[in-house]
């Protein structure tokens, strides 16, 4: 009986269990099922040795912000967080983003929500996400689960569904949908954008911008420089004196300071590899089934996709949404509140999908003023959600993207204010919201 | 043979485009095809025979040597015709 809770509770083996059973449900070759198996078992495991890595790297910079301006500093970055999160609600983790996809999945079947998330690494961290805000708002156990996986439901058919009506609009058709988790910032950008839709055709793709900045798109490049910036700047303000006596051993404190900010980006490549050998198996499956199950879902899909319809839109959005980071970061340090430092991954990805949609909807004026939005709701959002996350709020990293913020805080505040109770009946309302439309559609039809 | 989709970060994109190349190899009954996917700091141009890159990181992918190139990465007819010349090239069809 031990042995078969420490197997349970382990959730390397439990992840690895589940993608068996998936394996053996498709009926693979024996061959792809043990390897399946394995890398997925594996996977888990190398997320957790990035997750040490880090450890290393973040536990210096948060002293040293301190020292330097006598308050938190925090990088935003998913995979930092879930990483260090995966430690001790992993189990749930696995759990939660399973049956979140069965729930997805009955939720695009039975509703007029026909999305199907497929972006597995959102998926994963979303899951992280509700385990730990299930856990602080005082579930255990089943119901923990359930309430975990039918929340993850939920966010995966209504996050595409908002951005979707931009979406159609940049598209010009209706066959997929977007799957990123800020998609709230998305669509703010995308109204954003309506203000200035006189000028619609002043488009960002009219406009001759120089090229060569398209190796940021490469993360590990780009994690580590903003890392190296942003660990440079602290260590000057922090000063030798204190990063050679408390931290470095003696180590100069700029050497010092660089190989951390290098070992921030290992630690990220580390938990990237990791996370792309756990989801492997996991993804094609939940493709596949999916499929069969939903006629006419919609595929929702990483954010890339839409890149290639704005190349410049990409570039500005990422520029002005950094430059909220930026601002936002300035009004936290002049409040004295924990400060959110500006991470180039998220404002690439979020910053430059909201300068595509305000692009869309708003020419160049709409790019540049829904991504700057963009990215003081990517700044302010991590800091609201850190207090909700119990232990984890006091971590040097957080989550970073809208749509953690926008559901982490809706179900930390309904915990917060009448306990898990609350969390049940706004699921449950949620649910049913999400299922009256479709009848009322199908009656009119009739 | 051995494809690869790269993308930025090597999870979604790349991932999917991946999942596509293995639908189209079906339609078109090829078996001996290994297809995987990565991120463009670890795809070396060894790894594999053809890579597939989206039109936006092509200028960062040039060296990997044999690469095809997506103008959009969600248009699966363009990557059918790809695919089929790729397969053609190497005497696979």
């Amino acid at each position: 009986m031990n042995t078969l809770i420490d197997v349970l509770s382990a959730p390397s083996i439990l992840v690895a269990f589940i993608a068996l059973v998936g394996l053996l449900v498709q009926k693979k070759k024996t061959s792809d099922v043990i390897k399946g198996t394995v890398k997925t078992f594996v996977g888990f495991l190398v997320i957790q040795a990035g997750a040490g890595i880090l450890e290393t790297s973040l536990a210096p910079f948060g002293l040293m912000f301190q020292e330097a301006f006598n308050i938190a500093g925090v990088v935003p970055n998913n995979e930092a967080i879930v990483a260090l999160a995966l430690t001790e609600y992993g189990t749930n983790t696995a759990l939660i983003m399973f049956f979140g996809m069965v729930a997805n999945i009955l939720i695009a079947r039975f509703t007029r929500f026909k999305y199907i998330f497929l972006t597995g690494h959102h998926t994963l961290y979303m899951a992280c996400m509700l385990a730990v805000i299930m856990a602080v708002a005082g579930f255990d156990t089943i119901p923990l689960i359930i309430a975990g996986s039918v929340a993850l439901g939920i966010i995966m058919t209504l996050s595409p569904a908002i951005v979707q009506p931009f979406m159609r609009e940049l598209l010009g058709n209706d066959n997929v949908a977007l799957g990123h988790f800020s998609a709230v910032g998305y669509a703010v950008s995308g109204y954003i954008g309506r203000i200035f839709k006189k000028d619609k055709e002043h488009s960002t793709e009219n406009i001759n911008f120089p090229k060569g900045l398209g190796f940021l798109r490469d993360s590990t490049v780009s994690i580590a420089i903003t890392m190296i910036v942003m660990y440079f700047i602290v260590a000057l303000f922090a000063g030798p004196q204190f990063i050679e006596a408390e931290l470095s051993g003696g180590t100069n404190f700029l050497v010092f300071s660089l190989i951390q900010a290098g070992n921030f980006a290992a630690g990220v490549f580390v938990i990237l590899a990791g996370v792309r050998l756990v989801l492997a198996e996991i993804v094609p499956a939940f493709k596949g089934i999916s499929t069969k199950l939903v006629p006419n879902a919609k595929p929702a899909l990483d954010v890339p996709i839409i890149f290639t319809f704005a190349p410049n839109a990409v570039l500005i959005g990422f520029f002005s949404s950094f430059l909220g980071g930026i601002v936002s970061l300035a009004i936290m340090l002049a409040v004295g509140s924990t400060v959110i430092l500006p991470g180039v991954v998220p404002h690439f990805f979020t910053g430059a999908a909201a300068g595509v949609f305000g692009n869309t909807t708003g020419g160049i004026k709409g790019s540049v003023a829904g991504s700057f939005v963009n990215g003081v709701i990517v700044s302010f959002l991590p800091l609201f959600l850190m207090p909700v996350l119990g232990d984890l709020g006091f971590a040097s990293t957080t989550f970073s993207d809208a749509d953690f913020g926008v559901s982490g805080l809706f179900f930390g505040s309904l915990a917060n204010y009448a306990g898990p109770i609350a969390i049940v009946v706004s699921l449950v309302v949620i649910l049913v919201l999400m299922a009256i439309p479709f009848k009322k559609k199908t009656a009119e039809a009739k | 043979m051995k494809i690869l989709a790269v993308c930025g970060q090597g999870l979604g994109t790349s991932f999917m485009v991946e999942m596509n190349i293995n639908q189209v190899l079906g339609e078109l009954g090829v078996t001996d095809v290994e297809v995987s996917h990565s991120d463009l700091s670890s795809a070396q141009p060894g790894d594999a025979d053809v890579f597939f890159l989206a039109k936006d990181i092509a200028e960062g992918g040039e060296q990997l040597g044999n690469v095809v190139i997506l103008d959009s990465i969600i248009d699966i007819d363009e990557l059918r015709v790809k695919v089929k010349k790729v397969l053609e090239e190497k005497g696979m069809l």
